[in-house]
């Protein structure tokens, strides 16, 4: 277990090389919690090493974490009545009283520039243990360490696959240089906001993030030659590929659940249509050939199916075709405004910008009852997208006038708003 | 050469971007010597793998008001009735109702007047970008765009302008001529610019 963990930390490591740039970070503010939160108690990590404070405050990053995902609620630092580093140091009545279900215990040992960590999750009514482990990283890796440690909890108390150490790519836009011209730039960040680097820059814009299905890549489009044009760039070293600049659009890229195969937008034939191009072959299948507006395709996780935007009715709705090309047929009927559709990863929802005259909200549609349930505020919400799990859809919204990012539960009940310094931040895009 | 000096001027920018959201010029030069190194692996990680994509993004990027500028020097040299407020040709801005491509009355003599100049000067070209407003999601505003670039086009087309003479070309909701947030600002943006290439 010990070495497959340590393999998946080396590769992140590698990852870790090319972080260029320390960007204006994020921070994240729960606007809006859920009463069912479950309490648990995440105890300050002991330290002993040759700095005189653990580098990294593994304790906060896993408390931040599981508040985030909405499920659990961490005790406060400041309401502990003691701060036991070991299990065998727990008195389990004093957590009791303070109504906590779990509590993490752990500590840090630097020898030598290795961190060794060991933690223990207990159950504080049955004053038992529920996992344990002990494990050796590098400095550099100690933050993506902290975000392991809430993906074993988070799992082992939900039985589900967590996101903590996904990571989200997104727009921003500030105004730049002595003439405040308007720059964009296309950053990734893990998902908590840390560590945000900038992987492309541009005085025209940027758009459409998407990632690979492995994490390594992420497809976007540029407009730097003046016209649109369709890029996938690796993240180990930067090296990207023009995919697609025909004459028009080129735009609206997704990725297959495989990965081989890129859905896009182009309108090099008339209208702007749905095309799957195989990366392998440079095959280009062409889905819709309707004379309206269709595009923003999204595949289905079997990756037989792709939801897509199209005004063919004369308003835009959802729509799906066979991806290996078919009949198309409408899925949305609520609203006047239904676009960009993505399905949850479990394929039994679909994430979408609904609109009523002119009120832009979030909303999810259950595939197989077609019921719409919406999940904001509005009135300028747009680019929704589900985290891995889809327990949380990450969108974006306008403060005060400027676009900011925003996160919702997928039952509607926790919102969470990112803040970030200045300018715009837009088109969030969740690694899977 | 020209290259080098292109991305000096692009790492010193970003430095003054990335480094912090001030734009004093000590602060950027205390982050230049820290992250000078870095940044050029921002460059590298964003735009090195072809360097003449690497050019162009700098040559290329100007801004709107640049363009424009650009475009009016043109003009300058092509005649008088472009910068006559009574002149039809003045006005290279079409704008256009929410969701909609299609062209207004109010609109046609003026796409008409651009129709004639192109058609008796063969050799002109200009640029149809199409906007929108920041209202719904951004590639369906990217095609919304397009329909009203080529709205504008087919009614220069049925008038005897080639296509050899237009390029079609959509920013969607990305280049807004007003960044508010409101109808005022949203009706300025939803237009069709005709940008005259300089010769």
């Amino acid at each position: 277990m010990i070495s497959i963990l340590l393999r998946r930390f080396f590769l992140i490591s590698l990852v870790g090389l090319f972080s260029p740039v320390a960007q204006s970070e994020l921070s994240i503010e729960i606007t809006k919690g859920t009463e069912a939160a479950v309490p648990l108690a995440v105890v300050p990590f002991g330290y002993s090493g040759s700095t005189t404070r653990s580098p990294v405050n593994l304790s906060s990053i896993i408390s931040a974490d599981l508040t985030r995902s909405g499920l659990f609620k961490a005790l406060r630092e400041r309401d502990m009545l003691a701060k036991p580093t070991t299990a065998n140091k727990v008195n389990f009545r004093n957590w009791q009283a303070l109504g906590q279900d779990y509590l993490i215990v752990g500590s840090v040992n630097e020898v030598m520039g290795q961190y060794q960590i060991q933690f223990q999750m207990l159950d504080v009514f049955k004053g038992e243990g529920l996992l344990g482990y002990r494990l050796t990283v590098k400095k550099n890796e100690l933050r993506k360490t902290a975000h392991h440690i809430s993906d074993l909890v988070y799992e082992k108390l939900t039985g589900k696959k967590s996101d903590f150490s996904s990571r989200i790519a997104y727009i921003t836009t500030t105004k730049a240089g002595v003439n405040k011209r308007k720059l964009y730039k296309l950053l990734i960040a893990d998902a908590d906001g840390f560590n945000p680097r900038a992987i492309a820059s541009s005085w025209e814009p940027l758009m459409s993030p998407s990632w690979s299905p492995d994490g390594n890549k992420i497809v976007y489009v540029s407009f730097e030659n003046k016209r649109s044009a369709i890029y996938i760039q690796k993240l180990s070293d930067g090296k990207r590929t023009k995919i697609a600049s025909y004459k028009g659009i080129n735009g609206a890229p997704s990725f297959s659940p495989d990965g081989s195969k890129l859905a896009l937008t182009l309108s090099k034939d008339g209208s702007p249509d749905i095309f799957v191009l195989n990366l392998k072959n440079k095959q280009l299948l062409k889905l819709t050939k309707s004379y309206a507006i269709d595009t923003e395709p999204s595949w289905s996780p079997d990756g037989r199916s792709i939801v897509y935007t199209s005004n063919r009715g004369g308003k835009p709705q959802l729509y799906i075709i066979p991806s290996q090309g078919g009949r198309s047929s409408r899925l949305t009927f609520d609203g006047d405004y239904n676009a960009r559709g993505q399905f949850s990863s479990d394929g039994k929802s679909i994430v979408m910008v609904h609109a009523n005259r002119g009120d832009y909200r979030i909303a999810i549609m259950d595939v197989a009852t077609h019921t719409l349930n919406v999940l904001t505020a509005g009135r300028y919400d747009e680019s929704p997208s589900f985290s891995a799990n889809a327990d949380m859809v990450l969108y974006s919204s306008k403060k005060a006038g400027r676009s900011v990012l925003s996160a919702v539960s997928a039952d509607g009940r926790m919102h969470q708003s990112f803040t970030f310094d200045s300018g715009n931040v837009r088109e969030p895009s969740w690694s899977h | 050469m020209k290259i080098n000096k292109l991305a000096l001027t692009l790492i010193a920018s970003t430095v003054v971007l990335t480094g912090c959201t001030s734009t004093d010029e000590k602060d950027a030069s205390l982050l230049d010597t820290d992250l000078k190194a870095e940044q050029e692996a921002l460059i590298t990680s964003g735009l090195n793998n072809n360097a003449v994509s690497g050019e162009q993004f700098i040559t290329q990027g100007l801004s709107q008001s640049e363009l424009n500028a650009n475009a009016m020097n043109g003009l300058t040299s092509l005649g008088a009735e472009f910068s006559d407020p009574a002149n039809p040709l003045s006005k290279q801005t079409i704008y256009f109702k929410h969701d909609s491509s299609q062209v207004q009355q109010d609109f046609i003599s003026i796409i008409a007047a651009h129709a004639q100049y192109l058609a008796a000067n063969r050799g002109q070209r200009v640029i149809l970008e199409g906007h929108t407003d920041e209202l719904g999601s951004r590639e369906y505003n990217i095609a919304l765009g397009e329909q009203r670039a080529k709205s504008v086009f087919s009614i220069l087309r049925s008038q005897g302008v080639t296509g050899q003479q237009v390029e079609v070309v959509s920013y969607g909701e990305e280049k807004p001529a007003s960044e508010g947030v409101g109808e005022a600002s949203w009706q300025l943006n939803r237009r069709v610019e005709i940008t005259y290439q300089v010769q």
